[in-house]
């Protein structure tokens, strides 16, 4: 479609961006086919298309759209002849149809929560996670979704798809998990969308301008999600990571597009209102008095994002989080981590044996390497640490992070 | 909904006949059986002999061909499955899980199609 200022257009497509979700989510709750439901939305847009413009906007665009689209379904269920287990459900609703059809319709059940949880399920791989996610619960058309991957649009299409079939066939449960499986389930949906945060976040690639939305698109699902779903620490946890990281990103990048290390940024460009809501976040997670990875990561970043300068970060209590964050992650890249903390702490020839020690496991992982040459810098060892920025460089995908890596290789040249 | 459990496993993995680990590993065999046929969702379970008795078949041209052994060379071999009956994926899932095999081999799940 293209751009237009055609009032039924804009709300339509306004209805659609906003309401996607729960429009979605009422009726896969309600036909128990994803991608009938797809297209069952999609038809009604269209219909709506002409309606509105000859009998004018309805009052409720959204009880509109779902109730033409769930006509749509029970049409398309018989013509199928595929009612089978859903046709008590189907003939009700037709029937409700039926007499509501002049009626204001009813407002819509919110659902979402399930859906989430359907779109995040680890029977499907993580890339089709994160797409189905962006595409059902954020409103992301697949060709924002394509771009922000470097996909083409019709290979997304495809992923989105597959999965969506998947979903249907193989019985994956249009349910908020139980008791059993939640700690598991959550772990999913909160890791679903940190990857989407990451993926804007960390800009290895792709435009500018979707990877800032991906950010806003992740804050917003933590937000719907600790709505749906209140008092989950984890939640809200991971909500306060991105927001105080998100917080910093003016401040990241140098007029030239360059990465500008956490030490050297200009912290008034920072977004003092978001720091602030993140570090209230923070203190309602662990009012809840329940410990986890997401709520380690914020209390570190927001160590970070309420230093008033560089020198007034307490690396020494980011030490002790990194340690505790290690009982839940425990991976050489958290290691690494604290090993970088305590080098900033001062104990720096101490971060330097730990690095080496960690070096066999992490001789892909860039970082490493920037953090080793960093720190052989500091303690005089230029050749060595020529080396390790070289190995650093050669990893680096991502242009303004090479570019600072070689301004620091620069500086020990003379 | 109706899912097959396939059960992969390569032949020299997990516990092996005439180990102290051999009878426990066959009790676990028993016991899950156990618990499907108590939660009334097993329809069917079988161990398989081994691939070297497998006959593949092949008709190409009206010709028919057989061949000994299994049709494709794979490390991990089909050696048994089961069928559950189940509301959710997540059910299944569940019950699969018991499967001893998903420590040393791969069970993989997959949904029967329904032509109704």
């Amino acid at each position: 479609m293209k751009p237009t200022t055609d009032p039924v257009h804009v709300a339509i497509e306004y209805t659609l961006r906003q309401d996607r979700g729960r429009l979605i989510a009422a009726l896969v709750a309600a036909i128990g086919n994803f991608e009938l439901a797809e297209e069952c939305l999609q038809d009604a847009a269209e219909v709506a298309l002409k309606d509105w413009a000859k009998n004018g906007i309805p009052k409720s665009r959204r009880g509109w759209l779902l109730q033409v689209a769930r006509r749509r379904a029970v049409d398309q269920f018989r013509r199928q002849k595929r009612l089978g287990q859903w046709r008590p459900q189907l003939e009700q609703m037709a029937q409700e149809d039926e007499m509501d059809a002049n009626a204001m319709p009813p407002d819509i059940a919110d659902k979402r929560l399930e859906l989430i949880f359907t779109c995040c399920h680890p029977a499907l791989d993580t890339k089709s996670r994160v797409a189905l996610t962006l595409r059902t619960i954020g409103g992301l058309t697949t060709r924002e979704i394509a771009r922000a991957f470097l996909d083409k649009e019709t290979t997304m299409g495809q992923r989105l798809s597959r999965a969506r079939t998947k979903i249907t066939v193989s019985g994956i449960a249009f349910a908020v998990p139980g008791p059993d499986m939640w700690a598991e389930r959550l772990q999913s949906v909160l890791s679903v969308i940190y990857l989407i945060f990451n993926e804007g976040y960390s800009a290895s690639s792709g435009d500018a301008a979707i990877r800032a939305d991906l950010c806003e698109e992740a804050i917003y699902l933590a937000r719907l999600l600790d709505q749906l779903r209140g008092d989950e620490p984890e939640i809200i946890g991971l909500l306060s990571l991105m927001l105080t990281t998100h917080a910093r990103r003016a401040g990241r990048q140098s007029d030239a597009g360059a990465t500008i290390g956490l030490a050297d940024q200009d912290r008034e460009l920072w977004d003092g209102v978001m720091v602030k809501e993140g570090l209230e976040q923070l203190d309602r997670a662990m009012a809840l008095g329940q410990a986890g990875p997401y709520q380690i990561k914020a209390a570190i970043s927001a160590l970070h994002a309420s230093a008033k300068t560089a020198g007034h970060t307490d690396w020494r209590q980011i030490v002790l989080l990194y340690g505790r964050l290690f009982h839940f992650e425990p991976t050489a890249v958290v290691r690494l981590n604290r090993a970088v903390a305590m080098a900033e702490a001062g104990d720096v020839s101490v971060a330097l044996a730990e690095i080496g020690k960690l070096a066999p496991d992490l001789q892909g992982y860039q970082p490493l390497h920037a953090a080793r040459a960093e720190y052989l810098a500091r303690t005089g060892k230029t050749v060595a640490a020529i080396a390790a920025y070289d190995k650093a460089i050669k990893q680096t995908g991502n242009v303004s992070d090479r570019e600072f890596l070689q301004a620091r290789r620069a500086k020990l040249m003379h | 909904m109706k899912y097959l459990a396939l059960i992969y496993s390569a032949p020299d993995a997990g516990p092996q006949p005439d180990t102290p680990e051999f009878g426990p590993y066959m009790g676990v065999w028993q016991s899950i059986t156990d618990t499907y046929t108590k939660d009334g969702v097993l329809v069917a379970g079988e161990a398989l002999q081994p691939v070297e008795t497998a006959t593949s078949i092949r008709i190409r041209d009206g010709k028919t061909e057989l061949t000994d052994g299994p049709f494709a060379e794979t490390k991990e071999q089909l050696g048994g499955f089961y069928m559950f009956d189940c509301d959710t994926l997540d059910d299944a899932i569940k019950y699969a899980k018991m499967i001893p095999t998903t420590e040393h081999g791969t069970v993989e799940l997959r949904p029967i199609m329904s032509f109704d």
